[in-house]
């Protein structure tokens, strides 16, 4: 058989990756360039027609306070968390890979809230907030405490952080358990014997040879706390006095709350470059600092 | 005096159990929101709201919550809906995608390395960047939200990007071309070649890929709850949301919810947590 013509290569081809071609067109390809012309209209998720209204969309977006403020709110959250995450993280990977007894089940341990879904988080911790914190605060006889760190402006944000770094810590662990684990031996003993300490041997051996699994955690964390919306919801839902709304959430808010589906897209885009920048940065200057042994 | 060897030998065992108290304290402040979870089901809504730490309630133990927290989250219907959308979208995502990989990897045509390419690029284009225009074409074009059918069509065209780009390595590095040319010359077709000797040697990559989406088609909450309007058609993460919102929260109903979600998942991952945790980290490393 000519394996070489048109029609053989079309039908191997369709038959391989045919669905896959329109699924993937369907979902991702056409709604993502129907996306960049949603931006130029406007539609209120009921009307037939969508108007074509230019720059409007964007003109509005930098008009939007609340998308300014939700987006630097997000930039500090994100700020804070993802460098909690990591050092939480590292720790963790290191005291797991130190060689203590058990430490298979601590890593499994670790490991668990990264196993259930974000919205059963926020209201697991929402619980916890509420009214376990409140209990030890009454029982201290403390004021501080005995008022929910959910209903003050900073402790909602707080809060969010909190249970970010407990959610994602487990799962970049395992990341940084990998790393340690491809740092060879020959090496950590090389240094042992010139005379470095333990503390010597993690920042000027181990570190700079796991480089990789710090780019790649960062630029997970970075990209998943930017985009966080249900633990948002659940924990906070942007209470209170919408001190706690952060971009994504914004973004839902603008286009499926108050039916604004255009400027909510036009934000959705913005958000998506802002962290498609800082992500991509992030790896450039991480990648230039990668040695190998 | 003790000699330097002594000394050294006695610091290492200082710092391996500071490690180890460090280990359980770091621990159990992981745990902490579980067990409060799970002692506080067994308790009645008053002895919740006067002392949520209590092992015990004032007026004892209970088993109420569960009845009545299935009854009000409708769980075995959303439980159902949440494992058929789990399994078919997984399913699918992983013949679909082992599909494609192969002919990506064995033909550089045109059509091929585009197809790559797009899927590549698209890796980095967050959900929330998709869900508005999702939104106006199936709900507004072309009416077809609230069916748990484009539910599991649309899990499928999010995850294939991922999925196709796992496989495409695994093809790459483990299956031998010279096994396919004998099966070519003993007289299978690309079709029989794929299913009977490429599909079986991906194995461990199906089995990644598997409990990374299935984890992931299981928990997620936004999409289902763009897409599923119907109470009927409610999966788990939205079916606990049913307990918020009005105006008294029962926290006894809350807690049974909130265990009997994750309860799944934990059972799973007891038998599976070698594999949950190989493929979590072989899947990231990608």
């Amino acid at each position: 058989m000519n394996t070489n013509t048109m029609s053989y290569k079309t039908k191997q081809y369709l038959m391989f990756a045919g669905i896959t071609t329109f699924v993937f067109g369907a979902v991702v390809i056409i709604p993502f360039i129907y996306g960049l012309y949603l931006t130029f209209t406007s539609w209120d998720g009921v009307a037939k027609t969508k108007p074509f209204v230019g720059m409007a969309n964007y003109a509005s977006t930098f008009a939007d306070s609340a998308f300014w403020t939700a987006l630097g709110r997000t930039l500090f959250y994100s700020a804070i968390a993802v460098i909690l995450v990591n050092v939480v993280a590292f720790i963790l990977a290191f005291l797991v890979t130190s060689g203590v007894k058990g430490q298979n089940f601590f890593r499994a341990g670790f490991f668990v809230p990264n196993l259930i879904g974000g919205i059963v988080l926020g209201y697991i911790w929402k619980f916890v907030f509420n009214r376990a914190l409140v209990s030890i605060g009454s029982a201290l006889g403390s004021s501080t405490l005995s008022t929910s760190l959910l209903s003050t402006t900073g402790g909602a944000m707080f809060c969010l952080i909190v249970v970010s770094v407990w959610q994602y810590a487990g799962y970049m662990m395992l990341i940084y358990v990998a790393g340690f684990m491809s740092v060879s031996n020959d090496v950590i003993e090389a240094a042992k014997i010139d005379g470095c300490t333990n503390m010597q041997t993690i920042t000027h051996i181990s570190v700079p040879l796991m480089v990789s699994s710090f780019v790649q955690c960062l630029f997970l964390t970075i990209t998943r706390c930017f985009m966080v919306y249900d633990v948002n919801l659940s924990l906070t839902n942007g209470e209170p006095y919408n001190s706690s709304v952060l971009a994504a959430m914004h973004v839902y808010n603008t286009a499926f709350t108050y039916k604004n589906y255009g400027t909510g897209q036009a934000e959705a885009l913005i958000l998506f470059i802002v962290c498609a920048v800082i992500g991509v940065a992030q790896v450039y200057i991480g990648k230039k600092a990668e040695v190998s042994a | 005096m003790e000699t330097l060897n002594e000394k050294a030998a006695r610091n290492a065992k200082i710092a391996a159990v500071l490690k180890i108290i460090l280990l359980v304290v770091l621990f159990v402040l992981f745990i902490f929101p579980f067990v409060l979870v799970i002692i506080n089901v067994f308790k009645v809504k008053a002895d919740i709201t006067t002392n949520p730490l209590a092992l015990v309630g004032e007026r004892g133990f209970t088993m109420q919550n569960f009845p009545n927290a299935m009854k009000k989250m409708n769980f075995w219907r959303s439980f159902g809906n949440s494992a058929i959308i789990t399994i078919c979208s997984t399913i699918i995502t992983i013949l679909l995608a082992a599909m494609a990989a192969y002919v990506i990897v064995r033909n550089n045509w045109k059509a091929c390395g585009a197809l790559f390419g797009l899927m590549v690029a698209s890796m980095v284009i967050p959900f929330q960047v998709l869900m508005i225009p999702l939104v106006s074409l199936y709900g507004g074009i072309l009416n077809l939200l609230s069916h748990r059918a484009t539910l599991i069509f649309m899990h499928v065209g999010f995850s294939l990007s991922m999925a196709t780009f796992m496989f495409h390595g695994a093809i790459n590095t483990n299956v031998p071309i010279a096994l396919e040319e004998a099966a070519k010359i003993d007289g299978c077709t690309r079709w029989q070649t794929f299913w009977k000797i490429v599909f079986p040697l991906i194995k461990p990559t199906i089995a990644t890929v598997a409990i990374i989406d299935a984890m992931a088609f299981w928990n997620d909450y936004l999409l289902p709850s763009l897409v599923l309007a119907k109470k009927e058609l409610y999966t788990i993460p939205i079916a606990t949301q049913v307990f918020y919102g009005t105006y008294s929260t029962d926290i006894g109903l809350v807690m049974a919810a909130l265990l009997l979600a994750m309860l799944p998942i934990l059972i799973l991952y007891l038998f599976l947590q070698r594999f949950i945790v190989e493929g979590v980290t072989s899947g990231a490393v990608k």
